[in-house]
């Protein structure tokens, strides 16, 4: 269980996240939701251990997460990354099998390996095994990294699993894998928190949805709780029709048209 | 992959002991490779009698032996630190000599020579050297955190900043060198010349005693952080998350490759482009992983500089060319080939 209690976070002058408090159960999908600097990035960032928090406390399966080691941690949470940049030319098995690295002192075990094929097979990365990492595209090196996340965490259970936008990028069809594996280790007990942009994506996959506005958090709920043409305006600022999907009875968003008149300007 | 990861150690250390061994023979006495072997088997105690001529010994024992050891020391160390600096930067094209260390390294070098002279004249032979050693490995140290605290920007190393910041470096140091110089006599004058080409040159027993902790020390220590620099190559905030405790690792990197690096440039003066050239070559055979890289960058620098040196001492004999212009010559075109080949992906 991750606990967060009133966790601020302060850089400068300025409040990035302030007094926000909430907690994820092993077995949860959370779902945060938020406009341009509303600082989910920085509360992501607070959970995954870049950032202190200036006020607040997190605790991690009741112990302070300060208090774990940072090889404790890699065996106890994974983070997906918005940005990953390698100047270096490794194969993207290589990539993937770092994942395995708080797992074993210097040659991966056969465990390590099955783990990481099993894992490649499910976000579709087996054909890149041995392609360099630098000649993929975005969408691939995408696959490759939550590939080396999941494979991080794979066999430990109650593990905490963050991603930080892990679908910008994807076409269609991984966006959907991605989060339904993602969904799929939460049902295996993992607590898992995402940011995304896509208010359908997360009305389809969240168990709960968390949403921020100016570093608060504004409301926190199911999706048919929280996802409503009224709280969708107060956080996003655009109009828009919420239906029920029939077949889901899960809420679908569909945005009005926004118009821009230029004629007004020079 | 072009090659088997275990055959190229085989195929570079075969090769190290060959060119060794040619390059022992070579110079103005001539001494077949067939007498090299047996007056290295009579030195480890193997033979005894004497079948070579006492003359050719002892070339071989106090000419030529200490610079073959020195060149290979020097070469491995140069290899190592290169990679293991290109790991920590996260980028391959950061190269000891490119990012100021070699200048930090030759400014404190020849801060040392002209003040040793003035504070502690009796104070030169080994502990002298283990002066210059020391100071050179400080000014390599110095400019190394520089250019990596200037570079960076939110964790993650800039890479045009740190070229620059490199070229800021090189200029300040070359002009406070130059600055040095007009205090110096004509024989320190001339010592300081032979740092800024970069000469085997004044290889002692003496030398290679010196160095050889400075240069050990990395070179067996480096190639167990080879997962931690590939976990580096993900991103400092990566690697963190795969629970290294990175700021531990970039200092002990750091600490070690401009002990190398000192060491090198202390005893032979600047010799440019081995860092870049020899991991580059290393990843061309093998790929990128740190964990062959490292150890097999340190073989590499070594049979490269051994060349080298049988280069420059046997293309215009009995003049000798800097040591320094040969690497240079051939490591400048390989530097403006990846740079061309790679100019796309190196923005960061």
């Amino acid at each position: 269980m991750l606990i967060a209690d009133h966790i601020s976070y302060e850089t400068g002058k300025r409040m990035l996240v302030k007094d926000v408090s909430f907690s994820i159960r092993p077995g949860e999908m959370l779902v945060i939701l938020g406009a341009n600097g509303a600082g989910k990035s920085t509360l992501l960032r607070m959970l995954s251990g870049e950032r202190k928090p200036s006020k607040g406390s997190l605790t991690l399966h009741h112990k302070e997460v300060s208090h774990y080691s940072s090889s404790e941690l890699a065996l106890k949470r994974a983070v997906l990354n918005q940005q990953n940049i390698v100047n270096m030319a490794f194969m993207a098995e290589e990539i993937v099998m770092m994942g395995r690295y708080p797992h074993y002192q210097n040659h991966p075990s056969a465990k390590d390996r099955e783990i990481c094929e099993e894992v490649m097979k499910l976000t579709g990365t087996t054909h890149l095994t041995e392609r360099s990492y630098l000649s993929l595209s975005g969408g691939e090196q995408q696959r490759v990294q939550l590939s080396r996340i999941l494979v991080q965490i794979w066999d430990i259970p109650n593990a905490l699993l963050l991603m930080d936008e892990p679908v910008s990028g994807l076409d269609l069809h991984y966006q959907q894998q991605t989060l339904a594996i993602a969904k799929a280790l939460s049902k295996r007990g993992f607590m898992v928190i995402s940011i995304l942009h896509d208010i359908n994506l997360a009305a389809q996959y969240a168990d709960r949805i968390l949403m921020l506005k100016n570093g608060r958090k504004w409301y926190d709920g199911t999706a048919s709780e929280v996802l409503n043409t009224k709280n969708i305006y107060e956080v996003f600022e655009i109009d828009s029709d919420v239906f029920t999907n029939p077949k889901t009875l899960k809420p679908f968003f569909i945005p009005k048209n926004t118009t821009v008149n230029l004629s007004s300007l020079s | 992959m072009v090659i088997q990861k275990a055959s190229l150690y085989v195929l570079l250390t075969i090769a190290l002991f060959l060119a060794a061994a040619f390059s022992l023979g070579l110079g103005a006495v001539k001494i077949p490779v067939t007498d090299v072997m047996i007056i290295l088997a009579k030195k480890i105690g193997f033979f005894s009698g004497s079948a070579v001529s006492i003359q050719h010994e002892g070339v071989l024992n106090i000419v030529r032996l200490p610079r073959v050891v020195l060149g290979i020391l020097v070469g491995a160390a140069l290899g190592i630190s290169g990679a293991a600096i290109q790991g920590i930067f996260r980028n391959p094209l950061a190269e000891p000599g490119l990012i100021g260390i070699s200048a930090g390294a030759s400014l404190m070098a020849v801060i040392v020579i002209v003040l040793e002279m003035a504070l502690f004249a009796g104070l030169s032979n080994l502990l002298g050297y283990y002066l210059l050693a020391f100071g050179a490995f400080a000014g390599a140290g110095i400019a190394a955190m520089l250019v990596y605290q200037i570079s960076r920007t939110d964790g993650k190393s800039n890479v045009a900043t740190m070229l620059l910041a490199g070229i800021a470096i090189n200029s300040l140091a070359g002009a406070l060198t130059g600055l040095i110089t007009y205090m110096a006599d004509d024989q320190q004058l001339r010592n300081i010349t032979f740092w800024m080409l970069g000469s085997l040159a004044g290889a002692t027993w003496e030398t290679v005693l010196a160095i050889t902790p400075f240069v050990l020390l990395p070179v067996l220590i480096l190639p167990h952080m080879g997962k931690a620099l590939n976990a580096f190559a993900l991103g400092e905030t990566q690697a963190n998350q795969l629970g290294l405790r990175i700021n531990r690792i970039k200092r002990n990197v750091v600490i070690l490759s401009t002990m190398a690096v000192g060491a090198a440039v202390a005893v032979s003066g600047i010799i440019g482009f081995v860092g870049l050239l020899v991991p580059h070559t290393i990843r061309l055979l093998v790929g990128v992983d740190n964990k062959y890289v490292l150890p097999a960058s340190a073989l590499m620098g070594a049979l490269m500089l051994t060349l080298a040196d049988m280069l420059c001492r046997t293309i215009i004999a009995p003049i000798e060319l800097p040591i320094g212009v040969i690497t240079a010559l051939l490591g400048t075109p390989l530097f403006l080939y990846i740079l061309i080949k790679d100019k796309k992906k190196l923005t960061l």
